[in-house]
Protein backbone atom coordinates (compact mmCIF):
# COMPACT_ATOMS: atom_id res chain seq x y z
CA UNK A 1 0.00 0.00 0.00
CA UNK A 2 0.86 3.47 -1.24
CA UNK A 3 2.20 5.04 2.39
CA UNK A 4 0.96 8.25 1.32
CA UNK A 5 -2.10 7.26 0.26
CA UNK A 6 -5.06 9.03 2.54
CA UNK A 7 -6.03 6.36 5.45
CA UNK A 8 -10.06 4.92 4.80
CA UNK A 9 -11.64 7.18 6.70
CA UNK A 10 -10.12 8.23 9.96
CA UNK A 11 -8.92 5.04 10.56
CA UNK A 12 -6.06 5.45 13.71
CA UNK A 13 -2.42 4.07 12.84
CA UNK A 14 -3.32 2.69 9.70
CA UNK A 15 0.37 4.19 9.61
CA UNK A 16 2.54 1.52 10.17
CA UNK A 17 5.94 2.15 11.94
CA UNK A 18 7.62 1.27 8.93
CA UNK A 19 5.59 2.82 6.28
CA UNK A 20 4.50 6.06 8.33
CA UNK A 21 4.61 9.22 5.39
CA UNK A 22 7.61 11.61 6.11
CA UNK A 23 5.70 14.23 8.42
CA UNK A 24 8.25 16.71 8.19
CA UNK A 25 8.54 16.62 4.66
CA UNK A 26 4.83 17.09 4.63
CA UNK A 27 4.82 20.32 6.89
CA UNK A 28 6.82 21.31 4.64
CA UNK A 29 4.93 21.18 1.92
CA UNK A 30 2.17 22.55 3.43
CA UNK A 31 4.21 25.61 4.44
CA UNK A 32 4.21 25.96 0.53
CA UNK A 33 -0.11 26.10 0.44
CA UNK A 34 0.22 22.20 -0.74
CA UNK A 35 -3.17 21.43 0.68
CA UNK A 36 -3.17 17.67 -0.71
CA UNK A 37 0.50 17.33 1.77
CA UNK A 38 -1.97 18.74 4.54
CA UNK A 39 -4.68 15.98 4.37
CA UNK A 40 -2.00 13.45 4.08
CA UNK A 41 -0.74 14.87 7.69
CA UNK A 42 -4.22 15.18 9.00
CA UNK A 43 -4.98 11.25 8.25
CA UNK A 44 -1.53 10.84 9.66
CA UNK A 45 -1.91 12.31 12.72
CA UNK A 46 -5.68 13.33 13.20
CA UNK A 47 -6.56 10.21 15.68
CA UNK A 48 -3.80 11.56 17.76
CA UNK A 49 -5.02 14.96 17.81
CA UNK A 50 -8.35 14.52 18.38
CA UNK A 51 -7.94 11.92 20.82
CA UNK A 52 -5.65 14.73 23.21
CA UNK A 53 -8.44 17.32 22.83
CA UNK A 54 -11.05 14.95 23.93
CA UNK A 55 -8.83 13.57 26.58
CA UNK A 56 -7.81 17.47 28.03
CA UNK A 57 -11.18 18.99 27.06
CA UNK A 58 -13.78 16.22 27.72
CA UNK A 59 -16.81 17.73 25.97
CA UNK A 60 -16.66 15.91 22.33
CA UNK A 61 -18.01 18.65 20.45
CA UNK A 62 -15.61 21.21 22.26
CA UNK A 63 -12.74 18.87 21.76
CA UNK A 64 -13.29 18.64 18.01
CA UNK A 65 -13.70 22.56 17.97
CA UNK A 66 -10.36 22.73 19.85
CA UNK A 67 -9.14 19.86 17.28
CA UNK A 68 -10.18 22.03 14.04
CA UNK A 69 -8.87 25.09 15.26
CA UNK A 70 -5.49 23.49 16.11
CA UNK A 71 -5.45 22.08 12.42
CA UNK A 72 -5.71 25.52 11.15
CA UNK A 73 -2.86 26.46 13.21
CA UNK A 74 -1.03 24.34 12.03
CA UNK A 75 -1.65 24.81 8.67
CA UNK A 76 -0.79 28.62 8.95
CA UNK A 77 2.14 27.60 10.73
CA UNK A 78 3.59 24.72 9.12
CA UNK A 79 6.53 26.48 7.22
CA UNK A 80 7.99 27.14 10.53
CA UNK A 81 8.52 24.11 11.51
CA UNK A 82 12.07 23.55 12.76
CA UNK A 83 13.42 20.22 12.79
CA UNK A 84 16.33 20.91 14.17
CA UNK A 85 14.14 21.61 17.40
CA UNK A 86 12.09 18.67 17.95
CA UNK A 87 9.90 15.90 16.12
CA UNK A 88 6.75 17.36 13.64
CA UNK A 89 4.52 15.18 15.72
CA UNK A 90 5.85 16.89 18.95
CA UNK A 91 5.54 20.08 17.28
CA UNK A 92 2.08 19.95 16.43
CA UNK A 93 0.70 18.37 19.62
CA UNK A 94 1.95 20.87 21.15
CA UNK A 95 -0.23 23.04 19.48
CA UNK A 96 -3.06 20.99 20.26
CA UNK A 97 -2.46 20.88 23.73
CA UNK A 98 -2.18 24.29 24.32
CA UNK A 99 -5.26 25.11 22.36
CA UNK A 100 -7.01 22.56 24.59
CA UNK A 101 -5.64 23.73 27.89
CA UNK A 102 -6.44 27.32 26.47
CA UNK A 103 -9.82 26.07 26.20
CA UNK A 104 -10.53 24.42 29.48
CA UNK A 105 -8.87 27.05 31.67
CA UNK A 106 -11.07 30.06 29.76
CA UNK A 107 -14.08 27.87 29.97
CA UNK A 108 -13.29 27.71 33.90
CA UNK A 109 -12.88 31.49 34.35
CA UNK A 110 -16.24 31.50 34.55
CA UNK A 111 -17.50 28.25 35.44
CA UNK A 112 -15.30 25.92 37.33
CA UNK A 113 -15.02 22.30 35.70
CA UNK A 114 -18.28 21.00 35.39
CA UNK A 115 -17.99 18.72 32.43
CA UNK A 116 -17.19 15.16 33.96
CA UNK A 117 -21.05 14.24 34.47
CA UNK A 118 -21.50 16.20 31.34
CA UNK A 119 -18.94 13.71 28.91
CA UNK A 120 -19.98 10.93 30.76
CA UNK A 121 -23.05 11.51 29.98
CA UNK A 122 -22.70 11.90 26.32
CA UNK A 123 -22.94 9.26 24.12
CA UNK A 124 -19.21 9.42 22.47
CA UNK A 125 -20.53 10.11 18.41
CA UNK A 126 -17.41 8.51 16.91
CA UNK A 127 -16.88 4.59 17.93
CA UNK A 128 -14.97 4.19 20.59
CA UNK A 129 -11.59 3.60 20.62
CA UNK A 130 -9.79 2.73 23.65
CA UNK A 131 -9.30 -0.25 21.51
CA UNK A 132 -7.36 1.83 18.84
CA UNK A 133 -5.11 3.21 21.07
CA UNK A 134 -4.73 -0.26 22.62
CA UNK A 135 -3.98 -1.35 19.68
CA UNK A 136 -1.15 0.38 18.31
CA UNK A 137 2.18 -0.47 18.97
CA UNK A 138 3.34 2.69 19.80
CA UNK A 139 0.87 3.14 22.67
CA UNK A 140 1.59 0.01 24.64
CA UNK A 141 5.61 1.08 24.70
CA UNK A 142 4.52 4.32 25.89
CA UNK A 143 2.78 2.80 28.55
CA UNK A 144 5.20 0.56 29.25
CA UNK A 145 7.66 3.34 29.63
CA UNK A 146 5.13 4.99 31.43
CA UNK A 147 5.02 1.98 34.11
CA UNK A 148 8.93 2.98 34.42
CA UNK A 149 7.67 6.41 36.55
CA UNK A 150 7.42 6.15 39.83
CA UNK A 151 3.65 6.96 40.66
CA UNK A 152 3.84 10.38 42.35
CA UNK A 153 5.53 11.42 39.13
CA UNK A 154 3.08 9.37 36.93
CA UNK A 155 0.38 11.20 39.34
CA UNK A 156 1.45 14.75 38.47
CA UNK A 157 2.62 14.64 34.77
CA UNK A 158 -0.95 13.44 33.82
CA UNK A 159 -2.51 15.41 36.01
CA UNK A 160 -0.61 18.48 34.53
CA UNK A 161 -0.63 16.75 30.84
CA UNK A 162 -4.25 15.25 30.98
CA UNK A 163 -5.86 17.31 33.55
CA UNK A 164 -4.34 20.62 32.00
CA UNK A 165 -3.91 21.80 35.99
CA UNK A 166 -0.88 24.36 36.44
CA UNK A 167 1.62 22.86 38.52
CA UNK A 168 0.73 24.92 41.54
CA UNK A 169 -2.89 23.71 41.12
CA UNK A 170 -1.20 19.97 40.94
CA UNK A 171 0.86 20.39 43.95
CA UNK A 172 -2.24 21.72 45.49
CA UNK A 173 -4.56 18.91 44.89
CA UNK A 174 -1.77 16.20 45.54
CA UNK A 175 -1.15 18.26 48.94
CA UNK A 176 2.45 19.03 48.14
CA UNK A 177 4.53 22.11 49.06
CA UNK A 178 4.73 24.27 45.63
CA UNK A 179 8.24 23.19 44.21
CA UNK A 180 7.53 19.76 44.55
CA UNK A 181 4.77 19.27 41.26
CA UNK A 182 6.74 20.91 38.92
CA UNK A 183 9.75 18.50 40.20
CA UNK A 184 7.92 15.63 39.96
CA UNK A 185 6.57 17.12 36.19
CA UNK A 186 9.85 17.73 34.92
CA UNK A 187 11.17 14.14 35.98
CA UNK A 188 8.70 12.45 34.99
CA UNK A 189 9.00 13.69 31.72
CA UNK A 190 12.82 13.41 31.65
CA UNK A 191 12.23 9.58 32.56
CA UNK A 192 10.02 8.93 29.80
CA UNK A 193 11.95 10.74 26.96
CA UNK A 194 15.26 8.38 28.01
CA UNK A 195 12.53 5.29 27.89
CA UNK A 196 11.68 6.07 24.74
CA UNK A 197 14.58 7.84 23.28
CA UNK A 198 13.16 10.97 22.06
CA UNK A 199 14.63 14.51 21.77
CA UNK A 200 17.99 13.04 21.45
CA UNK B 1 10.88 29.51 43.06
CA UNK B 2 14.71 30.61 42.54
CA UNK B 3 15.79 27.90 40.19
CA UNK B 4 13.87 28.71 37.39
CA UNK B 5 15.32 25.97 35.07
CA UNK B 6 13.17 23.68 37.43
CA UNK B 7 9.76 24.94 35.52
CA UNK B 8 10.95 23.32 31.91
CA UNK B 9 9.04 20.19 32.75
CA UNK B 10 5.66 22.18 33.96
CA UNK B 11 6.22 24.85 30.56
CA UNK B 12 6.55 21.32 28.16
CA UNK B 13 3.17 20.35 29.50
CA UNK B 14 1.73 23.97 29.56
CA UNK B 15 1.26 24.00 33.47
CA UNK B 16 2.41 27.40 34.30
CA UNK B 17 0.18 30.01 34.93
CA UNK B 18 0.46 33.53 32.25
CA UNK B 19 2.93 35.26 34.50
CA UNK B 20 5.06 32.04 35.17
CA UNK B 21 5.13 31.69 31.84
CA UNK B 22 5.80 35.10 30.86
CA UNK B 23 8.75 34.80 32.99
CA UNK B 24 10.18 31.28 31.85
CA UNK B 25 10.07 32.35 28.08
CA UNK B 26 11.82 35.70 28.77
CA UNK B 27 14.65 33.09 30.81
CA UNK B 28 14.28 30.56 27.58
CA UNK B 29 15.37 33.31 25.18
CA UNK B 30 19.16 33.43 27.82
CA UNK B 31 19.37 29.73 28.26
CA UNK B 32 20.03 27.40 25.82
CA UNK B 33 20.59 24.54 28.14
CA UNK B 34 16.57 25.11 28.95
CA UNK B 35 15.20 25.47 25.47
CA UNK B 36 17.24 22.34 24.54
CA UNK B 37 15.11 20.45 27.50
CA UNK B 38 12.03 21.80 26.33
CA UNK B 39 12.12 20.87 23.01
CA UNK B 40 12.88 17.39 24.45
CA UNK B 41 10.54 17.07 27.15
CA UNK B 42 8.15 18.54 24.27
CA UNK B 43 8.75 15.37 22.28
CA UNK B 44 8.54 13.14 25.73
CA UNK B 45 4.77 15.01 26.68
CA UNK B 46 3.77 13.84 22.99
CA UNK B 47 3.94 10.83 23.34
CA UNK B 48 1.21 10.89 25.61
CA UNK B 49 -1.07 11.03 22.78
CA UNK B 50 -0.22 7.86 21.86
CA UNK B 51 -2.17 6.09 24.59
CA UNK B 52 -5.52 8.60 23.94
CA UNK B 53 -5.90 8.35 20.53
CA UNK B 54 -9.13 7.77 18.97
CA UNK B 55 -11.00 7.54 15.92
CA UNK B 56 -12.22 11.23 14.89
CA UNK B 57 -15.96 11.85 13.06
CA UNK B 58 -15.58 12.00 9.23
CA UNK B 59 -16.99 15.95 9.53
CA UNK B 60 -13.97 16.86 10.78
CA UNK B 61 -11.51 15.85 7.92
CA UNK B 62 -13.84 18.10 5.32
CA UNK B 63 -14.19 20.96 8.22
CA UNK B 64 -10.25 21.23 8.39
CA UNK B 65 -9.56 20.77 4.96
CA UNK B 66 -12.18 23.21 3.90
CA UNK B 67 -10.73 25.99 6.75
CA UNK B 68 -7.46 25.84 5.12
CA UNK B 69 -8.18 26.17 1.72
CA UNK B 70 -9.22 30.08 3.02
CA UNK B 71 -5.84 30.96 4.68
CA UNK B 72 -2.28 31.46 3.57
CA UNK B 73 0.47 29.70 5.19
CA UNK B 74 2.26 32.25 6.89
CA UNK B 75 5.68 33.07 5.79
CA UNK B 76 9.09 31.39 7.10
CA UNK B 77 11.00 33.25 9.54
CA UNK B 78 13.84 34.68 7.38
CA UNK B 79 16.95 35.32 9.21
CA UNK B 80 18.12 39.12 8.99
CA UNK B 81 17.89 39.67 12.47
CA UNK B 82 20.83 39.80 14.87
CA UNK B 83 21.21 36.12 16.28
CA UNK B 84 19.79 36.37 19.56
CA UNK B 85 16.80 37.75 18.40
CA UNK B 86 16.07 35.29 16.16
CA UNK B 87 16.77 32.78 18.99
CA UNK B 88 13.99 34.23 20.70
CA UNK B 89 11.52 34.14 18.06
CA UNK B 90 12.32 30.53 17.16
CA UNK B 91 12.44 29.48 20.22
CA UNK B 92 8.65 31.28 21.14
CA UNK B 93 7.47 29.69 18.20
CA UNK B 94 6.40 26.57 18.97
CA UNK B 95 5.13 27.90 22.47
CA UNK B 96 2.99 30.74 21.09
CA UNK B 97 2.84 30.42 17.93
CA UNK B 98 -0.78 31.14 18.68
CA UNK B 99 0.25 34.66 19.92
CA UNK B 100 2.37 35.06 16.29
CA UNK B 101 -0.37 33.97 14.40
CA UNK B 102 -2.43 36.94 15.99
CA UNK B 103 0.31 39.75 15.23
CA UNK B 104 0.24 38.86 11.67
CA UNK B 105 -3.08 37.68 10.93
CA UNK B 106 -5.47 38.09 14.14
CA UNK B 107 -8.30 35.93 12.82
CA UNK B 108 -7.72 32.43 14.85
CA UNK B 109 -7.60 33.15 18.40
CA UNK B 110 -7.60 36.48 20.22
CA UNK B 111 -9.61 35.22 23.85
CA UNK B 112 -7.75 36.61 26.85
CA UNK B 113 -4.39 37.13 25.56
CA UNK B 114 -3.90 40.81 26.26
CA UNK B 115 -0.95 40.27 28.98
CA UNK B 116 1.84 39.00 26.96
CA UNK B 117 3.51 42.32 27.24
CA UNK B 118 5.45 42.82 30.30
CA UNK B 119 3.58 44.78 32.70
CA UNK B 120 3.86 45.39 36.53
CA UNK B 121 2.45 42.03 37.80
CA UNK B 122 4.97 40.18 35.45
CA UNK B 123 7.56 42.66 36.08
CA UNK B 124 6.91 41.39 39.91
CA UNK B 125 6.36 37.95 39.04
CA UNK B 126 10.23 37.77 36.60
CA UNK B 127 12.37 39.52 40.10
CA UNK B 128 14.79 37.53 40.72
CA UNK B 129 13.90 37.33 44.33
CA UNK B 130 10.07 36.52 43.20
CA UNK B 131 8.49 34.20 45.11
CA UNK B 132 4.45 32.97 45.03
CA UNK B 133 2.24 31.42 47.72
CA UNK B 134 -1.18 30.07 46.55
CA UNK B 135 -3.66 29.15 49.03
CA UNK B 136 -7.51 27.36 47.68
CA UNK B 137 -10.81 30.11 48.35
CA UNK B 138 -13.92 28.81 48.03
CA UNK B 139 -14.98 26.04 46.02
CA UNK B 140 -12.03 25.09 43.60
CA UNK B 141 -11.09 28.83 43.36
CA UNK B 142 -7.42 29.88 44.71
CA UNK B 143 -5.47 33.10 45.53
CA UNK B 144 -2.04 33.93 44.60
CA UNK B 145 -0.19 36.08 46.28
CA UNK B 146 3.83 36.70 44.26
CA UNK B 147 5.98 39.05 46.36
CA UNK B 148 9.35 40.77 45.69
CA UNK B 149 10.97 42.04 47.98
CA UNK B 150 13.77 43.81 45.12
CA UNK B 151 10.87 45.72 43.45
CA UNK B 152 9.37 46.29 47.12
CA UNK B 153 5.84 44.86 45.75
CA UNK B 154 3.33 42.57 45.88
CA UNK B 155 0.43 41.63 43.87
CA UNK B 156 -2.71 39.09 44.38
CA UNK B 157 -4.33 37.33 41.60
CA UNK B 158 -7.94 35.48 42.48
CA UNK B 159 -8.93 32.55 40.35
CA UNK B 160 -12.54 31.48 40.56
CA UNK B 161 -12.79 33.32 43.88
CA UNK B 162 -16.48 33.30 45.27
CA UNK B 163 -18.23 37.02 45.34
CA UNK B 164 -17.83 38.56 49.33
CA UNK B 165 -21.43 38.52 50.97
CA UNK B 166 -23.76 41.04 50.14
CA UNK B 167 -23.17 44.39 51.81
CA UNK B 168 -19.35 43.40 52.30
CA UNK B 169 -16.14 43.42 50.17
CA UNK B 170 -12.64 42.11 50.43
CA UNK B 171 -9.87 43.88 51.84
CA UNK B 172 -6.43 42.98 51.39
CA UNK B 173 -3.32 43.30 53.81
CA UNK B 174 0.50 43.31 54.46
CA UNK B 175 1.08 41.59 57.68
CA UNK B 176 4.27 43.23 59.03
CA UNK B 177 5.57 40.95 62.08
CA UNK B 178 2.19 41.40 64.21
CA UNK B 179 0.20 44.13 62.87
CA UNK B 180 -1.78 44.27 59.47
CA UNK B 181 -1.76 47.40 57.64
CA UNK B 182 -4.22 47.63 55.06
CA UNK B 183 -3.18 47.12 51.31
CA UNK B 184 -5.99 47.99 49.29
CA UNK B 185 -9.61 46.74 48.33
CA UNK B 186 -10.19 43.90 46.16
CA UNK B 187 -12.25 45.30 43.22
CA UNK B 188 -15.88 42.67 42.76
CA UNK B 189 -15.67 39.81 40.43
CA UNK B 190 -14.14 35.62 40.88
CA UNK B 191 -10.68 36.53 39.00
CA UNK B 192 -8.42 39.49 39.57
CA UNK B 193 -5.38 40.80 39.49
CA UNK B 194 -4.00 44.20 41.78
CA UNK B 195 -1.45 45.08 43.60
CA UNK B 196 -1.22 45.46 46.85
CA UNK B 197 -0.43 48.92 47.84
CA UNK B 198 2.56 49.50 50.72
CA UNK B 199 5.45 47.98 52.00
CA UNK B 200 5.86 44.98 50.48
CA UNK B 201 9.40 44.20 50.86
CA UNK B 202 9.67 44.48 54.80
CA UNK B 203 6.04 42.61 54.80
CA UNK B 204 6.37 38.81 56.12
CA UNK B 205 2.67 37.70 55.35
CA UNK B 206 -0.30 39.11 53.31
CA UNK B 207 -4.51 38.35 53.91
CA UNK B 208 -7.78 38.40 52.64
CA UNK B 209 -10.65 39.01 55.04
CA UNK B 210 -13.74 40.14 54.68
CA UNK B 211 -15.38 43.87 55.53
CA UNK B 212 -18.24 45.95 55.99
CA UNK B 213 -18.32 47.25 51.91
CA UNK B 214 -17.57 51.62 51.91
CA UNK B 215 -15.32 51.06 55.06
CA UNK B 216 -11.70 51.42 55.38
CA UNK B 217 -10.97 49.32 58.17
CA UNK B 218 -7.94 49.85 59.94
CA UNK B 219 -7.59 46.20 61.63
CA UNK B 220 -8.81 42.99 60.40
CA UNK B 221 -12.13 41.52 60.99
CA UNK B 222 -12.00 37.79 62.30
CA UNK B 223 -13.31 36.83 58.81
CA UNK B 224 -10.12 35.83 57.28
CA UNK B 225 -10.44 34.11 53.60
CA UNK B 226 -7.13 34.04 52.69
CA UNK B 227 -3.43 34.00 54.63
CA UNK B 228 -0.03 34.55 52.91
CA UNK B 229 2.84 33.64 55.31
CA UNK B 230 6.23 34.75 53.05
CA UNK B 231 8.77 33.20 55.38
CA UNK B 232 10.01 29.67 53.37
Amino acid sequence: MDPIRPAADGAPFSEGASAAPDLAELLKASGRGDRAAFARLYDATASRVVGLAVRVVRDPAQAEEVAQEAFLEIWRTSGRFDPAKGSPLGWLLTIVHRKAVDRVRSAEASTRRDTTYHSQNQPVDHDSTAEAAQASLEARRVRQALSGLTPVQREALELAYFGGYTHTEVATMLELPVGTAKTRIRDGLIRLRDTMGVGA
Amino acid sequence: MSDIHALSGAYAVDALDDIERARFERHLAECATCRGEVDSLRDAAGLLAETTAITPSPGLRDRVLADIAHVRPLPPVVGREEPRRRRRVVALLTAVAAVIVIGVGGVVWQQGRDERSPDQFSQIAAADDAQSFTVPVGDGGSATVVVSQHENKAYIETKGMPAAPSGHQYVLWLQHDDVMVPAGVMPAGADNKVLLSGDAASANGAGVTVETAGEEPTKPSDDVVALFSFDT
